[in-house]
């Protein structure tokens, strides 16, 4: 059984121009100890599908879906209360700007065993020397010198790992990231990265990662999903994705890749942009700026196999070629 | 052939005020780099933050003054207030949301250069925003709309417009992908590409993203704590990289492909401030091979195997 199960969640904001649906009917499935990638461009809807299974969404947002599972207990049914041990303890959450997301008024040490003291029943001294404890398993050198040092006294590789020592004092199930090292530079980038997979291995803690660096997600995925305009579009693991991707987005999307690129000169590139809120087409979303897109793709997509990535697409790619065609071949 | 721009040894310390009484303390941004574009040519420059790249950039097209060292731009030295030496060189910045003036059209935002550096009349003006715009992908009926309504990709094609209505012979580009989305990114580079071909541009491409780099540039700079480190070719920094240093960027930049999972040259540390840089090599309290008299003697730039690296083991 999977320990995150999520079946058709749909998040729609209103808006002064009107209701804006930003998730559409996505599935999120992660096994204990698995690391899954969801993989999307700005406006894919990555970031805002985790945040509704947080809670952390504003009043605007109308969350619905048919199943939300979490280690057996249903997140839908339960009261705000029982969610609150939940959330927080066994799913815990980390950011991209880790500097923006440390509160500046509290010292380290305060913001790391507030958890502890909100989750556990860890007394004052006891709840600092696992906050000394949690600083050295993410790396931070001399950690009894830094417990209290304020978030401006740190750079954004430390504030970061901080957040990782926070989100993981309570030794979640699942972490999920939302773009963790986009505000890094590279070298602290491997680092961290690193770091949250060794955290993953000696926790048995599973891992979303969300991200749009398609180098990050071969690096780390255990398995990736693909999500544009806010559906998911295609599922697979990570090896048989970047080698035969099957929706042409995601196609499109690693030939784009510069390091991908055969010769200087000319990348491939998708034309055209993401549809916004008002220029949404109406049938497969990615239709207008898909090479393949035929009539029937004008009315909508169809979901495919997991034999084809769950790509929901009316003519799935094999090995490059829409599937379609190689019947008549 | 002969340079377009020919840097020699340039420098920029900032004095950060220390108190009331105290002495101001020193930034180090940038200690003594030399380099030269040539026309149609692409040099990278590559290195973390803080390493000084931003600050080259300022210099490098008169926004600041160096503190010392000699910028030659098309065989005449740099001043600030020299007019003509501003319409050679023009840049494009990072986010195109930040750069663009919200109140101003799209057409405004073009002629505005040409208004204050041009006797061009109104009319002349439009015809070359418009030709301008074609050139760069934007549509005639864009010339009166306001950047909000433009997405990210073609806000950075409004920026690479503006400042090619000068006809620069220089562009400097200051990290111009890395703000937008991946699809969007190849769009933006492909067009960098021809323009550099139509117009024989000379470009100073700053940026962080080796893939990008790597795809883009003819010669490579990588920087490290205001200083150049390694300098070549970009075949030669990249298939073979020397500094310890280019080593570990390479190496830590994330290969898209799951099965090549490379050896790691691991980094301890982050960046040093630019405050107080180490004494001797400013890059041996994280190098993985410093000796120790890496800490005392600070190792000039030096020709290996066809590039120039600072290095003493390299």
């Amino acid at each position: 059984m999977s320990l995150l199960e999520i079946k058709n969640l749909s998040v729609t904001f209103d808006t002064a121009s009107g209701p804006f649906r930003a998730v559409d009917g996505v599935d999120v499935s992660v096994d204990s100890r698995e690391i899954l990638s969801i993989v999307g461009e700005s406006g894919s809807g990555k970031s805002v599908s985790m945040l509704a299974l947080m809670g952390l969404l504003p009043d605007t947002a109308t969350v619905t879906a048919d199943v939300m599972r979490f280690d057996g207990q249903d997140l839908l049914t339960m009261s705000k209360r029982a969610k609150r041990t939940v959330i927080g303890r066994e799913i815990a959450m980390i950011f991209q700007e880790p500097m923006s997301s440390l509160n500046p008024c509290f010292t380290v040490e305060f913001q790391i065993s507030e958890m502890l003291r909100k989750h556990t029943d860890l007394d004052r001294s006891a709840r600092r020397k696992r906050a000394i404890e949690l600083m050295e398993a993410v790396g931070i050198p001399s950690p009894e010198k830094r417990l209290g040092t304020f978030p401006h006294q740190l750079s954004g590789g430390m504030s970061q790992r901080v957040m990782i020592a926070m989100a993981t004092s309570c030794r979640p199930k699942l972490l999920i990231a939302d773009e963790p090292t986009t505000a890094l530079d590279v070298t602290i980038q491997a680092q961290i990265l690193d770091l949250l997979k060794d955290l993953c291995a000696e926790n048995n803690m599973a891992l979303v990662l969300i991200t749009h660096d398609m180098g990050v997600v071969a690096q780390m995925a255990d398995r990736v999903q693909v999500q544009y305009a806010g559906q998911k579009v295609e599922e697979q693991d990570v090896n048989p994705l970047f080698a035969d991707p099957h929706h042409p987005y995601t196609a499109a999307l690693l030939s784009a890749l510069p390091e991908r690129a055969t010769a200087r000169g000319h990348l491939p590139s998708i034309r055209g942009v993401v549809p916004g809120q008002f220029d949404r087409p109406p049938g497969c979303l990615f239709e207008p700026r898909c090479s393949f897109s035929v009539d029937s793709c004008r009315r909508g997509a169809e979901r495919q196999g997991p034999d084809l990535g769950y790509a929901l697409c009316n003519r799935p790619l094999i090995n490059g070629v829409p599937a379609d065609e190689k019947v008549e071949a | 052939m002969s340079d377009l721009l020919k840097a020699t040894g340039l420098t920029k310390h900032y004095e950060v005020k220390k108190g009331l009484f105290g002495d101001p303390d020193i930034v180090k941004a940038l200690n003594g780099v030399s380099f030269s574009l040539e026309p149609g040519k692409t040099l990278a420059v590559v290195g973390e933050s803080g390493c000084g790249k931003s600050t080259l950039a300022r210099l490098v097209t008169m926004i600041e003054e160096p503190t010392d060292g000699e910028l030659i731009i098309d065989g005449r030295p740099a001043k600030p207030g020299d007019k003509h030496m501003r319409q050679t060189i023009q840049i494009v910045f990072q986010n195109p949301y930040g750069s663009l003036n919200p109140r101003q059209k799209i057409g405004t935002i073009l002629e505005e250069p040409l208004k204050i550096n041009l006797p061009d009349d109104a009319k002349t003006r439009r015809r070359k925003a418009e030709e301008m715009m074609e050139r760069v992908g934007l549509r005639p009926e864009h010339y009166d709309r306001y950047p909000h309504m433009f997405s990210g990709g073609q806000r950075q094609r409004i920026a690479i417009a503006r400042a090619l209505m000068l006809n620069p012979k220089i562009l400097v580009l200051d990290e111009p992908v890395s703000a937008l989305d991946l699809s969007i990114q190849a769009q933006v580079l492909n067009l960098l590409i021809d323009l550099q071909q139509e117009f024989g541009l000379a470009y100073m491409f700053i940026s962080h993203d080796l893939s990008v780099v790597k795809h883009i540039a003819d010669d490579v700079m990588v920087m490290y704590l205001g200083r150049a480190i390694e300098k070549g070719s970009g075949d030669k920094a990249f298939g073979d990289p020397r500094h310890p240093y280019t080593q570990a960027l390479m190496s830590a930049t994330p290969i898209a492909d799951p099965n090549q999972r490379r050896q790691r040259v691991k980094l301890e540390g982050e960046l040093p401030s630019p405050l107080n840089i180490p004494s001797g090599c400013a890059f041996h309290p994280r190098c993985p091979i410093a000796e120790p008299f890496c800490s005392q003697e600070k190792p000039e730039l030096r020709e290996v195997e066809g590039r120039l690296v600072s290095c003493h083991l390299a």
